[in-house]
């Protein structure tokens, strides 16, 4: 596994998270897929749920409410509609 | 020449004036950080949401392309979004938005184009209601501070009005804020989509795979996309209006002053051409003994 995923988490009114993460677990509308570091290119629309960032053993989440998901060679961008740390 | 009573009412007049307009400076100081700090933490949201758009427009091609992002073709049928504050006092802010604004829709009935307008906010429809009333669809008012809730509003009324064929193009008049100093009356196309740049990333050779397919993520993306663009405007127009209001309030402050300054020599000029006119009544009188 190489390197590690440049995350961003951000809703309409604020950048929530923006840092390098481990693995990142998200809830897609169509079922629910985890990213790790050099993922191929995939987007995606998400349904309500929550989304797990792991860092070296440490587990932040997040509860969303509806948004998209971006990955791309340059890292993994989360757009909510909504967005709380839990 | 007015007398003394007068003039003195006349300054402490000017002088609660004055402390209006410095309270208001102060005011507006302050939400001017807020507001400016909103707007910027609003910022990368609209601007990765342009970019996954850009992205999703390179891979959509042809007749597939959701109207939202292509236009239906035509531009006889106009939507204004004409969006300014609730609130004046702020110099020439509002009115240099509709001053832009009525131009724009001016020039577009001189070609003969059926133009609708949706306000947002109290002064763009004050401003704008005498000339081109009949042709409002809508007003909105911006209320305590910028909130997606109203954004979404505007959003859905502009998205339903291009679903039932009421509209093909529609652009938003807001006023964008660079500096305190400086903030420049923008248009911005909203439908069709304005996709910016060479059309997103570079994927090293992989390509996108999209779930569920990238047609229906544009088709849930563009709406919202419109609620983005409305708020970023809302956001850009507060920052912009409590910077106006605090350069126009620091303005008035110091005009104030001025005038009190001016109000005073008068007044004391006044006051010593009084004192010598009662003192050579009273020696002219001594004299006359």
């Amino acid at each position: 596994m190489a390197g590690k995923l440049q995350f961003s988490l951000v809703s309409p009114e604020r950048e929530l998270f923006s840092g390098d993460v481990d693995q990142v677990d998200a809830p897609g509308s169509e079922g629910d897929f985890g990213v790790l570091p050099g993922h191929a290119p995939f987007m995606a629309t998400l349904r309500e749920g929550q989304i797990r960032l792991y860092r070296g053993g440490q587990v932040t989440t997040f509860e969303v409410r509806g948004g998209f998901a971006d990955v791309t060679p340059a890292g993994f961008t989360v757009l909510a509609e909504s967005a709380v740390e839990v | 020449m007015a007398s003394l009573k007068e003039m003195r009412n006349r300054i402490k007049s000017v002088e609660s004036t004055q402390k209006i307009t410095k309270a208001l400076q102060m005011v507006a100081a302050a939400k001017l950080r807020r507001a400016q700090q909103a707007a910027q933490s609003a910022r990368p949201y609209a601007e990765r949401m342009a970019s996954v758009i850009a992205n999703l427009a390179a891979g959509v091609s042809g007749d597939g392309a959701p109207k939202l992002l292509v236009g239906t073709g035509q531009d006889v049928k106009q939507l204004v979004i004409v969006a300014t504050s609730d609130r004046g006092l702020a110099g020439g802010f509002n009115s240099s938005i509709v001053r832009m604004a009525r131009e724009r829709i001016s020039t577009l009935i001189a070609e003969g184009k059926d133009v609708k307008i949706i306000t947002l906010g109290k002064k763009a429809r004050d401003q704008l209601k005498r000339l081109y009333g009949d042709r409002f669809v809508e007003s909105f008012e911006v209320g305590a501070s910028p909130s997606l809730a109203v954004a979404e509003s505007v959003g859905q009324k502009v998205a339903a009005m291009f679903e039932a064929g009421e509209v093909d193009v529609v652009s938003l008049a807001y006023s964008k804020f660079k500096s305190v100093v400086t903030q420049t009356p923008t248009f911005q196309q909203m439908i069709p989509a304005q996709v910016s740049g060479s059309g997103g990333v570079d994927l090293q050779g992989a390509s996108y795979e999209y779930e569920p397919d990238a047609e229906a993520i544009l088709e849930t993306l563009l709406p919202r996309n419109l609620n983005v663009q409305v708020l970023s405007a809302m956001l850009e127009n507060q920052a912009g209006f409590f910077a106006a209001q605090m350069t126009a309030m620091d303005n008035a402050t110091r005009a104030a002053g001025d005038m009190i300054a001016a109000l005073n020599l008068l007044k004391n000029r006044t006051r010593q051409a009084q004192i010598t006119k009662e003192l050579i009544e009273i020696i002219s009188g001594a004299e006359a003994l």
